[in-house]
């Protein structure tokens, strides 16, 4: 099986060595789709030889040997409960995006698809990373094709977008490297035979303690790598462009996979190898995703392009994610993980909507549609349903997470108040608003277009995208069990271990003498944890 | 699965199999949206055959029978926090279903003829089914988050019809107005779940109830109050009932079913449900039977003034919804759920007989149009009605019977239950917390009162009485009334239904003293109070046969009074020539009532407008303007650094080794010195 697992990420990379070969361009489409698709059903088997009872350990490993004799950098991967679902939900969105390309691509077809596949191998590699240097590696990796994909077939200031995403994220992630290093060596130093690891499993164990003041620096580093590609207020203002600049298939691997890359970064790496840092700096992590969650909802609401309304809404959205893992209780964090899932089936669906109507009409601004639900019935039924998951409604899948990272909130011991949750929940009300009325001006009313009297339903191709995921909103909505327990176990061990490392750490801190503002920083955070809610 | 579970799981069920069958068969087969009467027929058993089995279910429960539970599965689970699909058939829950699914299927009947020449008509019985199943989940659920979910689904399912027809902009926005202030509600009652699970660590009501203790006092009145802002969402209470009257931009039926008899009793239902919490909350009950009696009073002087027949009876909605939470104020929780029940069956009469009305205008003017007049009117608008009994004579009279029945003249049904609500207002009244308000509540009341059996007889004389009008007002329209026509079976079947309920629910829940004053022993006619007193808190009663008898002569009084009056007014159907008078009389005041308080304006200006304004010319200019100017002009400086280091970078090797050594000597003179 971990074979298989090495096979699912690299076959893509088969792909584009196929699609050079050919250059003829319906066998470039055709080979693309066969090996998404060939990859999501060989991922199946990943999912379901899960062992459930055991989620906490990383399985299917794979561990190479040291590229350089005394430098624990290895290739290493596996999945385990943080990873499973995400790493699902990239090799569903595979064959997706593919099909979502078909008709409204048509140049530079080889380049394009191979684009799209090496982003698919970057992100299952990222998912799958275990060592820390590879994870970075994969992070970095994914951000070429983005970069290309919106640059060569992106809208009309694809090169203003495209080069504020690749620089602002690429600026992040040099100080997570510059981050990285300094904890591999810092952890080297308690390895024995080695000067240097990067590996997560020796990170993460209760073995490895990083001092206070150190937990601060690299916390921040890791932190706001991961917060610009989240992306959390106020480092968001590269996504409104990207998503409304990049191709369709472009936003939908830009919301459905690659801003998971940031939330699951704050998980994989911060959460596990700070935990001190992470608790601490809750409230403020918390306070930012509070003002993103209303602050998105709100700059949605005012948007004129339907498209960046549904940027801005991710904004909103991915707050929740965000305060969900800072809450740092099972509850809160296993709510976070699904409405990862969650948003990546949602809002993946809403760019692919636009897109939809968007191929028809070429204008995504909201004036120039109203009254289309009477043409077209079976799009305007997709994208009611969706809606009705994005803004949260119970039976669908975005209400349990969002249900669970606020109740999580509402009772965390690290966020200091239950103010941050109520006002999060002031969300629920303006994604109602925000989404409700874009509904309504697009959709409802008499046909105010005249143009739009002729718009085409969805076609076969275009429903058999939309149907997998609908289906999925429901799944989640109504057993959403069967998706979390992927999750249950490991989320709730590491929530655990990590509070008591924390503690650890802290009495080993008494032992010397911190600086000021570091007992000043940490003080705060004991007290709250030795209070019992 | 052992067979209460069976059970439950049909009677839910089937609603969702009639929404997955008409629904998804509708969507996707052009042939089957034309086979109206299979298309009805599932719609109508989906909510019948369930009647039937609660209605079974019904007749083998005892007055104090243990409930019965039915878990399917386990719905979320997430570390400590675990919550079922379960459902709770108790005595509370038994009689909620018996009215959704009966009042609902009577209202699936109706819809029948009511909806035949709509082109939606599938996607009609879709919605109506999925209402159902939501509905039934809300009154079945055995925890808060499974009653959310009916909660917020009967929510979607009232957005979905009152924008049936979406074509118009009107109707979309009263649907999405419906459902933003529900959504400002169900805000409430997520943290009032938030706050539950901090202190009982469930959901379950069971569990909830048990462990009363856990809860502190302090927290017990946050639950309560937060609880309570959610039913003045969906039941449409002060601040957030202006969504109601909009509501009615749905087809009638759906006014009737959702937005009368069913859905708008939901916080009703939510608070009984949790009623030995809430009496040990005082505070919080004196805050709902203020709102209850305020909102009651608010909506009834509205409806005074209103033309349009079913906006009246939306304000008479409201106003009825106001008396129920007057009554859970009051401690009087059966009481509250009695006039839940009579309501749902006056109320229904009443909406389906102006669906009548309107169907019977409607084709007037379709009449008109073929002769090839181009007359246009407001089919809704009571000044073009009068005289109409002589035309339809079966609406007219289950119409005068439920409106009989809802002025609260005995022994029709609105009698007892209002009579009950007002002895208990005026029992609080007595009581020792805050008794002297509870005695200004029943002041509140009694007027109300008085005002209900006035608005609502001036509509119905309006309507059937005098001369009809509409020929007197357009000329074109000359000889209308030949167009003038009765419904048909399937909806004067439901009306009569409705009507003879009208006239003889209130049976159910007798005062005792009426026959214990006779007898001079304890009596227990009341059948609702034996029925339900072991799963409601209510308060005692604690007056004296005496006040009860004087108190239910005022009550008499003051109906008849208002009907009297009204009949003075309003009896020749010379609607707006008292209209003006009245307008004359009371002046500033008629025009607020006219204008509704301006509350519309006041949320739309004080609220809605600044706050879009706000994040378009705020927020958005500050996130383009400003937090990225930040990044561009970081990115800005970076480049001018480059711009200016570039010099350095000749790339000629003497000017390099020169610089090496000016630096040489610099740092060797910082050595030396």
């Amino acid at each position: 099986m971990d074979l298989l697992l090495n096979i699912c990420i690299y076959l893509p990379i088969l792909g584009i060595v196929g699609i050079l070969l050919t250059r003829n361009e319906t066998a470039v489409k055709w080979i693309s789709l066969i090996v998404t698709g060939a990859t999501f059903v060989l991922s199946l088997p990943l999912l379901f030889n899960f062992d459930i009872a055991n989620s906490a350990a990383q399985q299917y490993l794979t561990t190479g040997s040291q590229i350089i004799p005394g430098l624990d950098i290895k290739y290493m991967v596996g999945l385990d409960g943080f990873s499973l679902l995400l790493f699902m939900l990239t090799t569903l969105f595979g064959p997706i995006v593919v099909l979502s390309s078909w008709d409204s691509v048509s140049k530079h077809l080889p380049g394009y698809y191979s684009m799209l596949l090496l982003l698919q191998t970057a992100s299952m590699g990222f998912f799958a990373s275990l060592d820390l240097i590879l994870f970075y590696a994969f992070f970095e990796i994914s951000l070429i094709p983005m970069y290309f994909l919106i640059g060569i077939w992106g809208g009309k200031n694809r090169i203003h977008a495209t080069v504020k995403f690749f620089i602002y994220t690429f600026a992040g992630s040099l100080i997570m490297l510059v981050g990285l290093i300094y904890l591999g060596y810092d952890a080297g130093a308690v390895m024995e035979g080695v000067s240097f690891t990067s590996d997560w499993q020796f990170l993460s164990s209760a073995a490895y303690q990083v001092g206070l003041v150190q937990q601060t620096w690299l916390f921040l580093a890791f932190a706001l790598a991961f917060c610009i590609k989240v992306p959390l207020f106020p480092f968001h203002t590269w996504l409104p462009y990207a998503h409304t600049e990049a191709p369709t298939a472009g936003s939908v691997v830009l919301a459905a996979i690659m801003l998971k890359m940031g939330t699951y970064g704050l998980l994989r790496v911060c959460l596990p190898i700070f935990p001190n840092a992470f608790m601490t700096f809750a409230p403020y992590m918390a306070t930012l995703a509070v003002i993103g969650i209303i602050y998105g909802a709100l700059v949605a609401m005012v948007q004129k392009d339907w498209k960046k309304l549904v940027a801005y809404s991710s904004v909103s959205h991915l707050g929740f994610v965000v305060l969900g893992l800072f809450a740092f209780n099972a509850i809160a964090v296993q709510g976070a993980i699904i409405q990862m899932v969650n948003h990546g089936l949602s809002t993946g669906a809403l760019f692919l909507i636009v897109g939809m109507i968007y191929d028809r009409t070429h204008t995504r601004e909201i004036k120039q549609y109203g009254g289309i639900a009477k043409v077209i019935p079976v799009f305007a039924t997709m994208f009611m349903i969706t809606m009705l998951a994005s803004i949260g409604l119970p039976g669908l899948n975005g209400f349990i997470g969002e249900f669970l990272i606020l109740n999580g909130a509402f009772n965390s011991l690290v966020i200091p108040h239950n103010v941050f949750a109520v006002l999060a929940t002031i969300g629920v009300i303006l994604a109602a608003v925000y989404m409700l009325w874009l509904y309504q001006r697009v959709m409802f009313g008499p046909v105010t277009n005249k143009a739009n009297n002729k718009l085409i339903d969805l076609n076969a191709r275009e429903i058999g995208i939309l149907v997998p995921l609908v289906l999925l909103m429901f799944w989640i909505g109504v057993r959403p069990v069967d998706f979390m327990q992927y999750s249950e176990q490991q989320v709730t061990e590491i929530v655990e271990t990590s509070k008591q490392k924390s503690v650890a750490i802290r009495q080993a801190a008494e032992q010397e003498e911190l600086p000021e503002w570091a007992s000043k920083l940490y003080d705060v955070t004991d007290q709250l944890a030795s209070q019992s809610k | 699965m052992n067979s209460a579970t069976t059970l439950v799981s049909l009677i839910v069920g089937l609603p969702l199999v009639g929404f997955i069958i008409n629904g998804l068969i509708g969507l996707s087969s052009e042939g089957y949206r034309t086979k109206k009467s299979l298309i009805g027929t599932i719609a109508n058993l989906a909510v019948f055959v369930p009647f039937i089995i609660a209605f079974s279910i019904f007749l083998n429960m005892g007055e104090g029978s243990e409930p019965m539970f039915a878990t399917l599965f386990t719905w979320i689970q997430a570390g400590s926090f675990s919550v079922d699909v379960a459902y709770q058939v108790d005595q509370l829950s038994i009689m909620m279903t018996l009215v959704v699914t009966g009042v609902g299927f009577l209202i699936h009947l109706y819809s029948i003829g009511y909806m035949w020449n709509d082109k939606g008509y599938w996607r009609f019985f879709a919605y109506l089914n999925l209402f159902i199943f939501a509905m039934l989940n809300l009154v079945l659920a055995d925890n808060l988050l499974l009653l959310f979910l009916g909660w917020e689904g009967v929510g979607l399912c009232s957005y979905l019809l009152i924008g049936f027809w979406y074509t118009e902009m009107k109707n979309s926005s009263a649907a999405k107005k419906a459902f933003i202030y529900n959504r400002i509600g169900d805000f409430a009652f997520l943290i009032a779940m938030f706050l539950t699970f901090q202190h009982v660590g469930s959901l379950r009501f069971d569990a909830i109830l048990n462990d009363l203790s856990a809860i502190p006092a302090d927290d017990k009145f946050w639950i309560g109050l937060l609880m309570f802002i959610g039913a003045t969402g969906k039941s449409a209470q002060i601040p957030l009932f202006v969504w109601l009257p909009d509501a009615m931009a749905g087809p009638t039926s759906v006014s009737a079913l959702i937005h009368a008899a069913t859905m708008v009793t939901s916080g009703i239902y939510l608070i009984s449900r949790l009623s030995p919490m809430f009496v040990m909350a005082p505070e919080v009950m004196m805050i709902i039977a203020v709102i209850g009696a305020l909102t009651a009073l608010v909506a009834a002087t509205i409806a005074i003034t209103q033309n349009d027949i079913k906006r009246v009876l939306a304000y008479s909605t409201v106003s009825q919804l106001g008396y129920m939470f007057l009554a859970l104020g009051s401690g009087a929780f059966t009481a509250a759920m009695f006039h839940v029940v009579t309501h749902a069956f006056f109320k229904a009469c009443l909406f389906l007989g102006s669906g009548s009305v309107i169907h019977a205008m409607e084709h007037v003017e379709h009449g008109l149009h073929e002769e090839g007049k181009d007359v246009h009117f407001d089919p809704q608008d009571m000044r073009f009605m009068g005289g109409l009994k002589k035309y339809l004579p079966s609406t007219y009279k289950t119409f005068l019977l439920a409106t009989i029945a809802i002025a609260g003249i005995p022994p029709l049904a609105g009698f007892f239950s209002k009579d009950e609500i007002l002895a208990f207002t005026f029992n609080a009244g007595m009581g020792e917390y805050a008794g002297s308000l509870y005695m200004l509540l029943w002041v509140v009341g009694i007027f109300t009162a008085f005002l209900t059996a006035f608005y609502m007889f001036r509509l119905t004389f309006g309507t059937f009485n005098g001369p009809f009008k509409l020929p007197s007002k357009i000329n074109e329209a000359k000889g209308a009334e030949k167009h003038l026509h009765e419904s048909p079976k399937t909806m004067t079947i439901p009306l009569w239904t409705l009507g003879i309920l009208s006239v003889v629910g209130g049976f159910m829940g007798v005062p005792n003293f009426l026959a214990s004053t006779f007898t001079h022993e304890e009596a227990h006619i009341n059948l609702l109070h034996n029925w339900l007193h072991s799963v409601t808190a209510d308060y005692e009663l604690i007056l004296s046969h005496g006040t009860e008898w004087i108190l239910m002569l005022v009550s008499i009084a003051i109906a008849v009074a208002g009907v009297w009056v009204a009949w003075r007014m309003y009896g020749d159907g010379q609607t707006e020539a008292s209209d003006a008078s009245l307008s004359e009389r009371f002046g500033g005041l008629y025009q607020t009532w006219k204008e509704k308080y301006n509350l519309d304006e006041l949320y739309e200006g004080g609220v809605a407008n600044p706050l879009v304004r706000f994040s378009d010319k705020g927020l958005a200019k500050f996130d383009m303007k400003f937090l990225d100017g930040i990044v561009n002009t970081t990115g800005g400086v970076v480049r001018l650094f480059g711009s200016v280091f570039r010099y350095i970078q000749t790339g000629v090797a003497s000017s390099y080794a020169l610089g090496l050594v000016i630096g040489v000597i610099i740092i060797l003179s910082l050595l030396i010195l």
